[in-house]
């Protein structure tokens, strides 16, 4: 399904958050998540499922002022 | 020693981590500092490049605490998730609150920052709330449960200083002991100065330092100034007045009589 990535649509072939990530090469790294808006935990991502259109954020630290 | 929620700091000179030259030169300005906070933020993260892999790592490596910020943030919502992202990729609590109201400003959007800063208090977050010098936002964002304030100099990088002065000084008058921030807006040491003198607990300085020709050295001299000026306010200034006092006794000038 197609999936909305930090603004890029991508195609995963997974239907859960942590599963998608793994595939889209996030494995191990220290991001945050969000769906739709919504913060999801890094523990609930395996048993966050996703749907076509899904709008995921994934975000690392950052410089900052 | 200031006191801001749970962490108990010597130093007077919080600072950013955005647009230095290089890596290392931030490291170096984070010492020359001599900062025990840094702020930090959350971006997007391509797969591929994992950029904030290695600046988290850097990070780390100098021995600092980090605060993040929602900067970028235009509404409630996105600040809250933000703040929420934030608390678990850097461990802490503590949120640097922004919610901008207005682009060419970056004004916070205070009804909005009230809002944000409730929800997040409640949900046990350490807020500190980038806000204006406005009396009544203030006493909101206390009710909310924010224990610190960062009221703004002036907008965000344009080193303008103090911009309202007799705001500010009201602020610190009205809230004598709650411990205030100045947060951007600043452009050189002496407006660090000036705000330690007026009875501010600290200041947080980002581009001032990092876009100076020479980070490392400005950084050092903010460093100076703040503990200049936390010294002079300590010390007891004397008040200005309108006319002349002399300085040297006038009693047994000669030809006087």
């Amino acid at each position: 399904m197609r999936i909305l990535v930090n603004g890029a649509w991508r195609e995963t072939g997974r239907n859960e958050l942590a599963g998608a990530l793994e595939e889209l090469g996030y494995g191990g790294a220290v991001v945050s998540t969000a769906v739709n808006g919504e913060f999801i935990a890094a523990a609930q991502r395996a048993r966050t499922e996703l749907a076509e259109g899904d709008r995921i954020e994934v975000v690392a630290p950052m410089q900052g002022g | 020693m200031l006191q801001l929620y749970q962490m108990t700091l010597r130093s007077r000179l919080l600072l950013g981590t955005a647009r230095y030259p290089s890596p290392a030169v931030l490291a170096d300005a984070v010492r020359a500092a001599r900062a025990e906070i840094v702020t930090v933020s959350l971006r997007r993260e391509s797969a591929g490049e994992r950029a904030g892999q290695a600046f988290w790592s850097l990070v780390r490596e100098l021995g600092v605490r980090v605060l993040p910020n929602t900067a970028g943030c235009h509404t409630v919502k996105e600040a809250v998730t933000t703040a929420h992202m934030a608390r678990e990729v850097f461990g802490t609590s503590c949120v640097k609150l922004e919610v901008i109201g207005e682009d060419d400003t970056l004004q916070p959007d205070v009804f909005g920052l009230v809002e944000a800063a409730r929800t997040l208090c409640a949900e046990g977050f350490e807020v500190f709330p980038y806000t204006t010098e406005d009396l009544v936002v203030a006493e909101r964002l206390l009710a909310a449960g924010c224990r610190v304030l960062m009221p703004w100099g002036a907008p965000i990088g344009s080193g303008r200083g103090l911009n309202n002065l007799f705001g500010l000084t009201a602020l610190r008058a009205h809230f004598p002991d709650v411990p205030l921030i100045i947060d951007a807006g600043l452009g050189v040491p002496s407006h660090a100065a000036r705000a330690l003198e007026l009875g501010f607990d600290a200041v947080l300085i980002n581009t001032a330092v990092a876009q100076a020709r020479d980070p490392v050295q400005m950084a050092g001299a903010f460093a100076q100034a703040v503990e200049a000026g936390l010294a002079a306010r300590q010390a007891g200034p004397i008040e200005p007045r309108d006319l002349a006092s002399p300085s040297t006794p006038l009693i047994g000038t000669a030809f006087r009589g």
